[in-house]
Parts: structure tokens; sequence; C-alpha cells
């Protein structure tokens, strides 16, 4: 009842990206329960490969079962159904930035609710205690009130991780959940992921920069790099050489008019180390 | 990075953008030469004296209490009718608005099932919008007239038919040009499409959605004068009247009411953008 993902690949159809290649043969089957952490290099894929998880993008090649069903041999009413049991928490929250923190985090349920009660809840919110509850966990109850342009770039991302954690999803998907906040709130916010995910058997699956994080609170770590898997390994066996295999760049060949050091090595260094190096909040839009 | 790869140091796209802006003068020019503008014209002696004895003819405007009296209720007539239209125009403007938006399809994303009935229906909806707004308001009147008789009922209609397309037109655009994440994040998690038009789009477009409502109303008022020269009753009718009787004080006095009106249209648009804020 996880998700299997069946020689899956995506050669992006349309848009600027077109007949780029995202993911390639990529397979990968989790349980009920399980949590995964999927790290590699910028552009790797690891987003592509969460939306297709996601029902958000369709892949050209290979089979995709998530919860259970085939999402693209459903009709229209069960694929929604399916959608709302799926919550995915996005790097830059995906909020208006004039709404106010309780309204964004119902609007988890939108997909659950019947409309009438979604309509309400714009008027008067339907259930105050649930909102502030999910705020709570994150350490953020105070500003179920505030509007979400008050909010600095790593609130505004527990906001976010508050609706998905609010929606009670049977797959919990996080883009860096965590890109925005400070180490300590990061630990907070992944070890909270995961307690929803212990508790309820939520299967977990999470794409992190933070290579340190993903080694110290996932039991499944997979290596994603060019649209392909590179390795899928408990995080014991992720030694440091996978890793700079792993974060290598291709493009950075030594070049003929040799420099005095060697950009993909220190890039690797950078990557696997420091990669908790605090990343610029995302802003909004 | 190999040399091969890197971007070379000219913007490649300053070709192109030179060309597009000469193409567009080249375009311009002849449609002023067919529509005959001159504007040395407007400064000639002899045309800037017969201008001077029309404008001469409205002054001084006419305030006598019992044309006061009459103007009032015009004014009233007027302001109910582009009320009535806008309300009427915005019915027919939101469904078809937000049918026709591509942000709010849920067929789209993936894609899923579906799509071809979505992209059939927002092809239908489009084109109900075009034929509304592609006939204009006067003769939609015209029309209506000829059914509900004389007075402001043709009016009211004859605004909410063309006015109806041009706000569901410009709504979808309005919410298009905003930050569409939002509204289709709540679709991709299940909501459904009008629930992800408040909780997504309408934080970030009721601003614009507001001031562009209340100018297409300022629009309807000046509209619903024009109406009023083919019988659809308020101002118009009264200024077609003052007009008919070479009587320039009355008309001077109707176009200081419209002045007025815009201006409260403009107050009450920077009123509830503030509120919106």
């Amino acid at each position: 009842m996880g998700f299997e993902l069946d020689r899956v690949g995506l050669v992006h159809a349309n848009g600027q990206a077109q007949g780029q290649r995202a993911l390639r043969a990529v397979s990968i089957v989790a349980a009920r329960g399980e949590r995964l952490a999927i790290i590699g290099p910028s552009g790797a894929g690891k987003t592509t490969l969460l939306r297709i998880l996601a029902t958000s993008i369709r892949p050209t090649e290979g089979r995709v079962s998530v919860l259970g069903a085939h999402p693209w041999q459903l009709g229209a009413g069960e694929l929604r159904r399916l959608r709302s049991r799926i919550g995915f928490i996005h790097q830059a929250p995906p909020i208006p930035p004039r709404q106010r923190a309780i309204t964004a985090v119902i609007a988890g349920r939108l997909g659950q609710w019947p409309w009438w009660k979604s309509a309400l809840s714009l008027l008067y919110p339907a259930d105050i205690a649930g909102p502030r509850d999910q705020l709570a966990r994150l350490d953020l109850a105070d500003r179920l009130f505030d509007r979400c342009d008050r909010l600095s770039g790593g609130q505004l991302q527990r906001v976010g991780v508050a609706r998905v954690l609010y929606q009670r999803p049977d797959l919990l998907l996080a883009d860096e959940p965590v890109s925005a906040m400070d180490p300590a709130l990061a630990d907070l916010a992944v070890s909270q992921l995961h307690s929803e995910a212990q508790s309820r058997g939520v299967t977990l699956v999470a794409s992190l920069h933070a290579v340190d994080i993903a080694l110290r609170w996932f039991p499944r770590v997979i290596g994603l790099k060019a649209g392909e898997i590179v390795f899928d390994l408990p995080p014991a066996q992720v030694s440091d050489s996978v890793l700079r295999d792993l974060y290598a760049s291709e493009t950075a060949l030594p070049s003929q008019d040799s420099e005095p050091f060697h950009p993909h090595v220190e890039h690797a260094q950078e990557a696997a180390g420091a990669a908790r190096a605090s990343v610029a909040p995302p802003r909004v839009i | 990075m190999p040399p091969a790869l890197q971007p070379p140091l000219r913007d490649p796209d300053a070709l192109r953008r030179t060309g597009w802006a000469l193409g567009a003068l080249l375009v311009l020019w002849p449609l002023l030469l067919i529509a005959e503008f001159n504007p040395a014209d407007l400064f000639d002696a002899r045309n800037l004296a017969v201008m001077g004895g029309f404008l001469g003819q409205f002054l001084p405007p006419n305030l006598s209490g019992d044309f006061l009296a009459l103007v009032l209720k015009a004014t009233i007539e007027t302001l109910a009718m582009a009320t009535a239209g806008i309300a009427l125009a915005m019915l027919l403007a939101v469904p078809l608005g937000l049918a026709l938006t591509h942000s709010l399809s849920v067929s789209r994303i993936g894609p899923g099932p579906d799509q071809g009935l979505g992209e059939f229906l927002r092809v239908l909806a489009r084109f109900a919008l075009l034929i509304l707004r592609g006939v204009p308001e006067l003769v939609w009147a015209l029309l209506l007239v000829r059914a509900f008789g004389l007075g402001p009922a043709a009016g009211v209609l004859a605004i909410a038919l063309t006015y109806g397309g041009m706000l569901g037109k410009v709504y979808s655009e309005i919410l298009e040009s905003g930050d569409t994440r939002p509204a289709r994040v709540l679709l991709e998690s299940g909501g459904g499409r009008l629930m992800a038009f408040f909780y997504g789009l309408l934080p970030g477009a009721g601003q614009e959605l507001a001031s562009y409502t209340i100018y297409r109303w300022e629009c309807a008022v000046r509209a619903s004068v024009i109406m009023g020269f083919v019988g659809a009753g308020g101002l118009g009718q009264l200024m077609d009247q003052s007009m008919k009787m070479l009587n320039g004080g009355e008309v001077s006095t109707i176009l200081i009411v419209f002045l007025l009106l815009v201006l409260l249209a403009d107050a009450i648009s920077v009123f509830l953008r503030r509120l919106l804020a």
C-alpha cells in the first residue's frame, strides 16, 4: 500500500525543456510506513520523481502504482480522491502572501471537505483547534491568525508543512521541506514528519540537500544522479566515497590548461560535508 | 565548462527585438494615414473659433432647482442601470471566466482523464464570451428595446451581455497573470476548481479583480448614457432632449454630473483596493 515505480522514465514533452530526459528507468518499491530520503545534486530529477509520485505529472515510460492504485487508469473522480490522500510539501510554500496562516493550513483539507464547508471556512474557520495543533507541533502556534506575508521564509515553510500534516495524507512527499529553516527547526520539522509517518503508518519520501539529515533520520537513502538511481542503501552503508561519486560533477572535466585545483572533488566535499550550509529562504512571489 | 558550452557575450535576442519594433512602426504609419489623423487640423485658427463657439454655448451650466431635480432622478436611474447591469454581467462573467482559466483546470494536470472534454468546454466558453462582447452594447440595446420597450430594462440587459463578455475575458487573464502555483497545488491535492480559486487565486488577484470591475462599472455609467440616446432612460435620455433643444447650459450640467460620477468610481476603487490590501 506504499507505492511502486517500475522502470519509470520521463522525457519532457513541451516547454523549454522539450526533449530533455529527466528520469531514466527508475524502479523503487516502498511498503506502507517506509521512510525514504532521496539525495543527489541539483537537477538530478528529485523533484520530478516526487511529482510523479504525487500524480502531478504522468511519466512517459514505465508503470506507477500509488497507494494500491494505478493513477493514470482512474476516472476523474477516483483520481481526485487518490490525490486527496497524497500530501506534498513544496520547497517554496505555495501559499498566497495575503492569506492567513490558519486559512493556509485549512486548505490542506479542501480535497476531503465538502465544498460548502470549505466555502464557509473562508468566512469563519470550520476548525480552529486542528490547524493550531499542527502549527504547535512546529512551534508556530502563536502565528495562527497572522497573515503569511508577515512570516519569515522559515516560518512560511513551517506553515506549508503544517498544512500537509493537517491534510493527514497516507503518502507524504516532501521536496526540500526544511531548506529555509535553521538546523534546530529543521530537526524539529523532520522529527514531526517521522512521528507522523510512524504513528499513522504513512509512507514518507523526502528529497534533501542536507545529507546529514538524510543519514541521521531515514532508514533508507536513495541516491539520484542525472535522472538515474545510483544507490539505494541503508544510511550505514552510505560511505564518503559513495557520496563523492554522487556529487562529483560530470561536466567539470579537468581542463587542458590544468588549473591548480580539482573543481569536481572540491564540489563533492562541499556537498557531502557541509551540505547543511544555509540555503537562502525561498522568495515568495 | 568547455568553451563550446559558454553562452556568447552578445544578447541573442537583440536582433529579434529590433525587428519587432521596426515592424510595429511600419504597420502603425499607414494606419494613421487611413484614419486621416492630422494633428495640425486641431490648431487651425478657423477650427479653433468654431470649437470655441460650440463650447461657449455650454456656459453657464443650468443650475435651476427644477432642472437639478430632473438631473438627480436621471442620475439615480443611470446609476441603477449601470449597477444592475454590472451585477448581472458578473453572474455571466464569473463562471465563464473561471471555466476559461487554464490554471484551474484539473484535467491538465498529468494530463489526466477528460482532457479533451475540458479543452472543448474551454473553447465553448471562449466562444460565448467572444459573441457577448463582440456585439456592441448599443446594438444589444437596439435589439432589446424591441423586446422590453423603451426604458432602462433594455439598457440593463445590454450592459449585462456586453460587459459580461468583457469581464469574463479579463477575469481569466488576471487570474492567469498572477502566481498560479497555489491553485495548482490545491488541485493536485484533490481540491475542487471553485475552492482552488477561492483559496489559491483570490487572495492574490482580489485587488486586481475588484478594481477592474469598478472600472467597468464606470464604463457602464458612460455606456448607459449612450443607450439613453436610443431610449433606455437615465441621464442619456435627458442629455438627448437637451441637445435636441440646443440647450447648452443643461448639457454642461449633465457633463459635470458625469465627471462627479467618474470621481466617485475612482474613490470607490481606491477604497476597495485599500480594503483588500
